[in-house]
């Protein structure tokens, strides 16, 4: 009846995983109370969870990343005090089965669970609003594929509370993930987890290169989009073409651990190096999606803090598109010790290095656009400074890596880990707070506070190197990555730096809990009237913050590369706004709750086949699948906004900013 | 927004227009065939790293049988006619459907769907067959990969036979509105899709498999 699931699956045999699930089951009791004692269930069910709005769903999806970014973090410190503590002839305060589980569930949230619901979530907020446009091309898919991601995370979730999750590490290398090897359920919950989340994210790339490509404000040529939209197209293009093949890769291993199939296996003819290029074939790729939106918001960042246009913004696009078409052949440099041969291993070390080149481009065309300009010191361009001498130095090991005979020394080793650690929270965590700081205020209306801000930065810098510099002197010394237990006294030291600089960037996500609450409490003094806090120079900040469910009355009409920069100069100029638009009834999606209802019947579904609960199993695609009848049958696809209310809202917008343009043309 | 661009000084001349997108937002019967079409796509990277897997197998019988021992070309010829009918006919239901005409529409789609269900049948027949013959999926990693290509292919077959029932019943409820039309032209986008993905696996898998080794 309950296939593999039994009273055993729960944990209480382990007083970690206990205690921790009983915590998390009480916050997540306490919230749920607090919400339903507030009444702010309907709000929510309204606003957020049904909603078809680009910028709730942005919203909803950075949220969710903050969450997973707490667990995430709460593994990487529990493995590194494990490894600081499990020095010689102590043993640390994890068995090794917990903490294989640990450094795996670390590597699989970070990057699924944190990385990707962040960057997509910036897309969807950003994206329709530098577009000039009123919401993505599919919004109500754009809701299932956040819904879909959210049931991968409560799955990950779930299995702290029952069962196991996999202890095979982030990427579940066969044939120790095969059945022989992990009976369990632990890679199971790994394969299901990614499969639905996938599938989000494979709507998520459908659904924004037609955006891109198809809807764009009038005038919004290629050559005049914003940088965000360019790097967040070439990211939309690589998971078009990426998650495809994770999808069919990790269906493939799922075939051999529930059907006994031979693809990966020892026996049977299977190949388990194929596991490791198909795996990669995502993998690399994958590591491109999650940078380059992060360089597209470094440079909207540079561009707005210098008070100066972008850098070679040509230069920019074409090593934004040369780096997506090479992130596709440079796989093999993940396993040159595969033994491909020499000839194999020199193509691909090569085709590594080139792609250093347009990366080089891009930290130029940064510099040079700071150089000259009256550089604002404000938050975002500290993350800017700070991730162009942390992400040189990660790109610069990343070279080292990519020369096949180091590897062969370094593979698999600590120095690895620091490398993609340098890159990763270098390049795209701090894009990532940065990013949450400039656009926070068009989000909600209000700024965040600056003081507890750079004191964010510092602890993320400082904490980031002190945790990883170490990392780099041992892999040297031949440490290999996921050591339950270390033998050499000798490196108890680094491994001690390596903890606190671990715990100083602790210390940087409590005060990012800090200051997002003191700047809820100050916010009537922090507000963002005028719509453009920093002096912005995209079409995002052309409308109000928060910006209204349609985001412009009226389609902008861009003229020129900075769309909203050239419109604010001439209105300045001429002291003037444009002359008031014949305003017209808008059109726009109805709220749907196919969405939560269709990642509803993808969780229980999972949640069987992880269990082998088959009729349960069947049960959840029946269920899916009459979501989706039912969804096509609706006869109501718009809800018309009134002309009356557009024009309401366009002239307040109005007024405000000929007071805010008066100011400006005033101190010129 | 002409006038608001005059008002500024600035309109659109030949001059200024650089490229693609000056026309702004592109309607909905552009918008949803592309964005299916790009799923389309994403879906034939799916396949390719099934072919892949295949080419890299093939000969990994583990001592069991192997392809030209296995496949009968005359079977393969009468299941890929019926597909490729089948997608011919579904082009005939477009175009009907195009002209509202509800009977024909109706018949083309049940034909279409009678001749992929004739397609599955077979496919089914054959696998039936392999694996009463010892040639099942968990015999070598050749046979899981052909089993995963083919029956992911057939997999997505049966899906669009369950996307044409509630399309037909759709069509003959709320008639031929807009949005409908578009998921048909939706549809057979993605049975079209389906006939190509067919075509490489029969040169692939059966063609080259069933050459004399």
């Amino acid at each position: 009846m309950f296939g593999k699931l039994t009273w055993d699956a729960i944990p209480f045999h382990e007083p970690i995983a206990l205690i921790t699930s009983l915590v998390v089951l009480l916050a997540i009791g306490g919230i749920v109370a607090w919400v339903t004692v507030k009444r702010w269930w309907p709000y929510l069910w309204n606003e957020y969870i049904t909603s078809t709005d680009h910028k709730r769903i942005g919203v909803m999806y950075i949220v969710l990343a903050l969450v997973m970014l707490v667990r995430g973090f709460a593994d990487a410190i529990m493995m590194r005090a494990h490894q600081a503590l499990a020095v010689g002839a102590s043993q640390g305060y994890l068995p090794p089965e917990h903490y294989n589980q640990i450094f795996t569930a670390h590597g699989t949230i970070m990057i699924f669970f944190v990385a990707m619901p962040f960057v997509i979530g910036f897309m969807n907020f950003v994206v329709p609003l530098q577009l000039g446009v009123r919401d993505v091309a599919f919004p109500t898919m754009n809701n299932v594929s956040f819904w879909l991601n959210a049931s991968g995370a409560l799955l990950v979730n779930l299995s702290l509370f029952l069962g196991e999750f996999a202890r095979t590490g982030w990427l579940a290398f066969p044939p120790l993930s095969e059945k022989a090897f992990s009976p369990g359920v632990g890679v199971d919950y790994y394969l299901v987890a990614l499969q639905v989340s996938g599938v989000g994210t494979t709507l998520t790339a459908v659904n924004f290169v037609t955006t891109i490509l198809k809807t764009r404000a009038p005038g919004m040529s290629y050559l005049r989009m914003p940088v965000f939209c360019w790097t967040s197209l070439a990211s939309n293009l690589i998971m078009l073409a990426a998650f495809p093949v994770l999808t069919a890769t990790l269906a493939m291993l799922m075939l051999d651990r529930y059907l006994g199939f031979h693809f990966f296996t020892n026996d049977g003819g299977g190949n388990s190096m194929l596991y490791m290029n198909l795996i990669w074939v995502w993998g690399h790729p994958e590591v491109y999606i999650l940078v380059l939106p992060a360089f597209g918001i470094y440079s909207e960042v540079a561009a707005t803090f210098s008070g100066k246009p972008l850098f070679g913004y040509r230069s920019m696009v074409f090593a934004t598109l040369a780096i997506c078409i090479i992130s596709y052949c440079v796989w093999l440099h993940h396993f040159f010790t595969m033994g491909a041969g020499a000839d194999v291993n020199a193509i691909f070390g090569i085709a590594s290095m080139v792609i250093g080149i347009p990366t080089g481009v891009k930290i130029y065309n940064w510099l040079f656009t700071m150089y000259g300009g009256r550089v604002r010191f404000n938050v975002p361009i500290y993350y800017l400074i700070g991730f162009m001498l942390t992400f040189v130095i990660g790109g610069l090991t990343g070279v080292l890596l990519a020369i096949p005979p180091v590897d062969f020394v370094v593979h698999n080793s600590l120095f690895l880990v620091a490398h993609f650690h340098q890159v990763i929270i270098g390049g795209v965590v701090f894009a990532l707070m940065a990013g949450y700081t400039y656009w926070f205020p068009k989000a909600f209306g209000f700024t965040l506070d600056e003081r507890l801000g750079k004191a964010v930065f510092w602890c993320w810098f400082i904490g980031f190197h002190l945790a990883f510099m170490p990392l780099y002197v041992l892999g040297f010394w031949g440490a290999t990555r996921r050591l339950q237990h270390i033998s050499d006294p000798s490196w108890a030291p680094w491994l001690h730096v390596a903890f606190v600089g671990a715990a100083i960037i602790g210390l940087g996500i409590v005060l990012t809990v800090v200051q997002l609450l003191y700047s809820i409490k100050t916010r009537d003094q922090r507000r963002d009237v005028t719509g453009d806090p920093w002096d912005g120079r995209t079409l995002e900040w052309l409308t109000l913050s928060p910006p209204p469910h349609y985001n412009f009355a009226v389609l902008p009409d861009v003229h020129g590369e900075e769309a909203y920069w050239t419109r604010k100069q001439t209105a300045i100029k001429q002291d003037q706004l444009i002359k008031e638009p014949d305003y017209q009834p808008i059109e726009m999606p109805v709220n749907t709750p196919t969405g939560v209802i269709v990642a509803f019947f993808a969780s229980v579904c999972g949640f069987a086949v992880i269990w082998y609960i088959w009729w349960l199993a069947i049960l959840g695609l029946i269920g899916a699948f009459a979501i989706f009848v039912w969804y096509a049958w609706r006869d109501e696809h718009e809800h018309i906004i009134p002309v009356e209310e557009v024009r309401k809202n366009a002239r307040e917008r109005r007024r405000i900013r000929m007071e805010h343009l008066h100011k400006l043309s005033q101190s010129t | 927004m002409t006038t608001e661009a005059a008002t500024i000084g600035l309109t659109h001349g030949g001059s200024e227009d650089t490229g693609l997108g000056h026309r702004g937002p592109e309607s909905k019967s552009i918008v949803v065939p592309y964005g299916f079409w790009l799923f389309v796509l994403s879906d034939m990277v799916l396949f390719s790293a099934l072919f892949a897997t295949y080419a890299t197998l093939a000969h990994a019988t583990d001592g069991g049988p192997a392809s030209n021992q296995l496949f009968d070309r005359n079977l393969v010829a009468i299941e890929t006619m019926a597909l490729l009918v089948s997608s011919f006919v579904c082009g005939l239901a477009i175009i009907t459907a195009k002209r509202a005409n509800m009977l024909w529409t109706q018949v083309w789609l049940l034909v279409t769907g009678l001749l992929g269900a004739v397609f599955l049948f077979i496919e089914l027949y054959e696998f039936g067959k392999m694996i009463g013959e010892g040639a099942g999926p968990q015999r070598s990693a050749f046979l899981s990969s052909f089993f995963t290509l083919v029956g992911c292919h057939g997999a997505h077959v049966t899906a669009g036979l369950l996307w044409l029932g509630t399309m037909m019943a759709q069509i003959w409820a709320k008639g031929f509105q807009q949005h409908i039309l578009r998921r048909l032209l939706c549809f057979s986008i993605f049975w079209h899709a389906l006939d190509i993905i067919w075509v490489a696996i029969f040169t692939i898998v059966y063609l080259i498999g069933t050459l004399p080794a």
